[in-house]
C-alpha cells in the first residue's frame, strides 16, 4: 500500500480539479503563498503539523535512538537485559566487532543469512516485476469496460491478511494438501513432497506472492497515465507494437519500475514470518529471523539491536532515495 | 480512455496476403493482446484462488483442510469448544484486533490529516525535516519500527506496560503516514485558490479552514482511515511485539502462531472473518468516497480510491 512518486493524482487531477487553466493557475498560487505569511499567524500552520511531528519524535526518531544505544551498550548481569549507553563517547562497539566478525571473519557463521537475504529477495523482486508489469499493462492499456473489475481484484490482495494469504499456501503446500494431492493423483511425482520442510524455492515463491501487489499497483498507476495519443503516434510512424513498447512505454515507465522495486524489496528485507511459515528451517533463514530471533530470545537484545543497525545501514541508501523522489514529486505537483 | 485504436488506419495499408488463420491473426498489427489477457487472468487466479480455497474450507464440516466432508458453520459458532466464537482465545483476538484498529484510526487520522495541513502551508526548513521524518517511518521496514517500540518501551519509556497501550502507541506510529500522505496529495491537487478566494470574501484563517477546506478534504481524510483501519487489521510485527500476554494478542498472531501446529478450520475461520472485515471496510469506503466525491471527477470512484493506495 505505497503512495508512490508516480502516482501522485496530479493529470487526472488537474483536469478535474478547479476549471483554472495550468498556466494561470501556477501564476495565482505564487502570488497567492507570498502574500498568505501576511495573513496568518506566524505559529498558524505549524500549529497543525506539531502533534504529528512531535508523536514522531518520541516514538519513531527516540526509539531508533535506543536501538543504536542498545547496540553499543551492555547487558546486565543480573536480570539479562539491556543497558543502554545514552551517551555516544562512551558506546562499547565490542559487539559490533563480534558481529561484523561472524559475517566476514574466520566463524562467518552468519554469512550465509545475509547473502541468503540478499538471493532470495532479488530473485523474489526480480519474478515480481515480471508477473505484475504484463499484467498492469493489460489492465492499464486493454481492460477497456472491464477495467474496474480487474482494477478491484488486482488491488484486493492488499485487503487480505497477509497472514491468511500465507496461510492459504500452507494448506495447500502441505503432505496431504491439494497440490500434493493433484500430483500424486495425475501421476507426476509418486509419493507426496513435503514442499514445507524448508526448501529455498517455496520461500522464494512465498515472498513473491506477498508482494507482487505492491509493484503491480505502482506500475498500473504509471502506465494508466501514459498519454495513448503517443502510442498511436508512434503506430502511425510505422513502429510496430513490441518497438512502441521499448521505445515509449518502457521508458516511459522507468520511474515506477524502480520505485516499484524500492518499495518491494524494503518489506522483504524485513521479514520473517514468511520464512517461518513457509519452510520454519534454520538451513532457508534470512537477517529477519536472525532479528527476530535475538529480539525474542532473553539476553540477545544487544545481538538483535546490531542487527537492526546494520540492516538500516544496508538500506539506507534505497530508503532516502524514495523519500527524496517522493519529496521531489511533491514539489513538482505544488509548483 | 479512448484506447481503441482506430480500424481505418490499419485498412488504408496493403493487406496482408492471405495466410492460414493463425498465422494471419498473429501478424495482424492491431489484433487483441489474448496473450496479455490470458496472462493477466492467470495471475488472478494465482493471487485469489489460495485465498478463496482457504475461505471454502472454514465452512468444512470436518477437521481437514484439504479434503470436504460437507459443509457446516461448525468451526464459526456451532462447536462448543473449538470455534471461532467458543474457543475464549480466538474470540478474545476477534475483538483484540477490531478495538485496536478502531483505536488506532481515531487517533492516527487527526495526526496525520493535522501533519498533512501544517507542513502544506507551513514552508521551511523545519517543514522539509518534518516531511522527511515523516516519509521515513514510511518506508522504514515493520520489523525496524518493531524492534525499535519494544526497546523503547522496555529501556526508556518504562512507565508504558506492555499490551494495548503500548501497541496503540506504535500502530499510531506505524499508520501516521498514510493519512499524512494521502491529505497531503489531496491539499497539493485543490490548490490554495478556494482557502484564498474564502479569505477575500472576509473569512477568517480558521473560518476559511474549517468552511471551505475541510469539506473538500473529506473524501481524503476518509479514504485514508478506511485504509488505516484495515491495515491494523491486518498488522502483524509490531502487535505481536508490543503485545503482554495471550489476552493482547490479536488475529493476525493467532494464525501465525497456530498455521504449523496442526490447526483446525477455526483457524481458517478466523482468517475469513478477518477477510471479510477487511473487505466490509474498504466496501463501504469506497461507497462513501463515491458519495462525497459525486459529480467531482470524470473518473471511477474505485480506481480514485485505488489511486490512494
Amino acid at each position: 500500500m505505497a503512495t508512490l512518486p508516480v502516482q501522485r493524482p496530479d493529470a487526472t487531477d488537474v483536469e478535474a480539479g478547479p476549471p483554472t487553466p495550468p498556466k494561470q493557475r501556477r501564476r495565482r498560487g505564487r502570488r497567492v503563498s507570498a502574500t498568505s505569511g501576511a495573513r496568518y499567524p506566524r505559529w498558524y500552520w505549524p500549529a497543525f503539523a506539531a502533534p504529528g511531528i512531535i508523536w514522531l519524535g518520541v516514538l519513531f526518531v527516540l526509539p531508533l535512538y535506543v536501538v543504536i544505544s542498545i547496540a553499543f551498550g551492555t547487558i546486565d548481569p543480573l536480570f539479562r537485559t539491556p543497558v543502554p549507553t545514552w551517551n555516544p563517547a562512551w558506546w562499547d562497539t565490542t559487539a559490533l566487532r563480534t558481529l561484523l566478525g561472524h559475517i566476514f571473519g574466520s566463524d562467518a557463521f552468519l554469512a550465509p543469512a545475509f547473502v541468503r537475504t540478499f538471493a532470495y529477495v532479488t530473485v523474489a523482486t526480480a519474478l515480481c516485476l515480471l508477473v505484475a508489469y504484463p499484467v498492469a499493462y493489460f489492465v492499464a492499456r486493454y481492460a477497456g469496460r472491464r477495467k474496474v473489475f480487474y482494477l478491484l481484484l488486482l488491488v484486493a490482495p492488499f485487503w487480505i491478511s497477509y497472514m491468511m494469504r500465507m496461510l492459504a499456501w500452507v494448506n495447500l503446500l502441505s503432505t496431504d494438501g491439494l497440490l500434493n494431492r493433484g500430483l500424486v493423483g495425475t501421476g507426476l511425482i509418486g509419493g507426496p513432497v513435503n514442499w514445507l520442510d524448508g526448501r529455498a524455492s517455496t520461500v522464494v515463491l512465498g515472498l513473491t506472492y506477498g508482494y507482487v501487489p505492491y509493484m503491480a499497483l505502482p506500475l498500473f498507476a504509471a502506465l494508466d497515465r501514459i498519454d495513448p495519443s503517443l502510442l498511436e503516434a508512434s503506430r502511425d510512424l510505422g513502429a510496430s507494437r513490441a518497438r512502441t513498447f521499448w521505445r515509449v512505454t518502457l521508458p516511459m515507465s522507468r520511474p515506477a519500475i524502480l520505485a516499484g522495486l524500492v518499495i518491494t524489496a524494503l518489506p522483504m528485507f524485513g521479514d520473517y514470518f514468511t520464512n517461518d511459515l513457509l519452510s520454519g528451517s534454520p538451513g532457508t533463514s534470512m537477517v529477519g529471523n536472525l532479528i527476530n530471533d535475538a529480539v525474542s530470545t532473553p539476553g540477545q537484545a544487544i545481538t538483535g539491536a546490531v542487527l537492526v543497525v546494520l540492516l538500516m545501514v544496508i538500506l539506507l541508501i534505497p530508503m532516502l532515495w524514495y523519500v527524496r523522489a517522493t519529496a521531489r514529486a511533491d514539489t513538482e505537483a505544488g509548483r | 480512455m479512448s484506447r481503441t485504436v482506430a480500424p481505418p488506419a490499419a485498412a488504408a495499408r496493403p493487406r496482408p496476403r492471405a495466410l492460414p488463420a493463425p498465422g494471419r491473426w498473429l501478424r495482424n498489427p492491431w489484433r487483441k493482446p489474448r496473450f496479455l489477457e490470458a496472462f493477466a487472468l492467470l495471475y488472478l487466479a494465482w493471487s485469489l484462488l489460495p485465498v478463496a480455497m482457504a475461505a471454502l474450507f472454514s465452512f468444512n464440516a470436518g477437521r481437514s483442510r484439504s479434503s470436504w466432508q460437507g459443509f457446516s458453520l461448525r468451526w464459526y459458532w456451532q462447536d462448543p469448544a473449538l470455534s471461532v466464537w467458543h474457543d475464549p482465545e480466538l474470540h478474545r483476538a476477534l475483538f483484540h484486533s477490531l478495538r485496536l484498529a478502531l483505536v488506532t484510526t481515531l487517533v492516527a487520522v487527526p495526526l496525520g490529516v493535522g501533519f498533512a495541513i501544517g507542513v502544506d502551508r507551513w514552508h521551511g526548513r523545519l517543514a522539509k525535516g518534518a516531511s522527511f521524518q515523516m516519509l521515513l517511518s514510511f518506508v522504514v521496514p515493520e520489523l525496524v519500527l518493531g524492534v525499535a517500540l519494544l526497546f523503547g518501551v522496555t529501556s526508556l519509556f518504562h512507565f508504558i506496560p506492555l499490551g494495548t497501550g503500548a501497541q496503540v502507541l506504535g500502530l499510531v506510529t506505524y499508520q501516521l503516514s498514510y493519512p499524512a500522505v494521502i491529505v497531503r496529495a489531496r491539499l497539493l491537487s485543490i490548490g490554495p485558490e478556494y482557502e484564498e478566494a474564502a479569505m477575500d470574501l472576509g473569512a477568517s484563517p480558521s473560518r476559511a479552514l474549517g468552511r471551505v477546506l475541510l469539506p473538500l478534504l473529506w473524501p481524503a481524510v476518509f479514504a485514508s482511515a478506511v485504509i488505516v483501519f484495515a491495515d491494523v487489521i491486518d498488522d502483524f510485527v509490531i502487535v505481536r511485539y508490543l503485545s503482554s500476554d495471550v489476552a493482547t494478542e490479536p488475529m493476525s498472531v493467532k494464525i501465525y502462531a497456530g498455521a504449523r501446529a496442526a490447526p483446525t478450520p477455526a483457524l481458517n475461520a478466523l482468517a475469513t472473518i478477518m477477510l471479510v472485515s477487511s473487505l466490509l471496510a474498504v466496501a463501504l469506503g469506497v461507497l462513501v468516497y463515491r458519495r462525497l466525491t459525486r459529480g467531482e471527477r470524470g473518473g471511477s470512484a474505485v480506481s480514485d480510491f485505488a489511486s490512494q493506495l
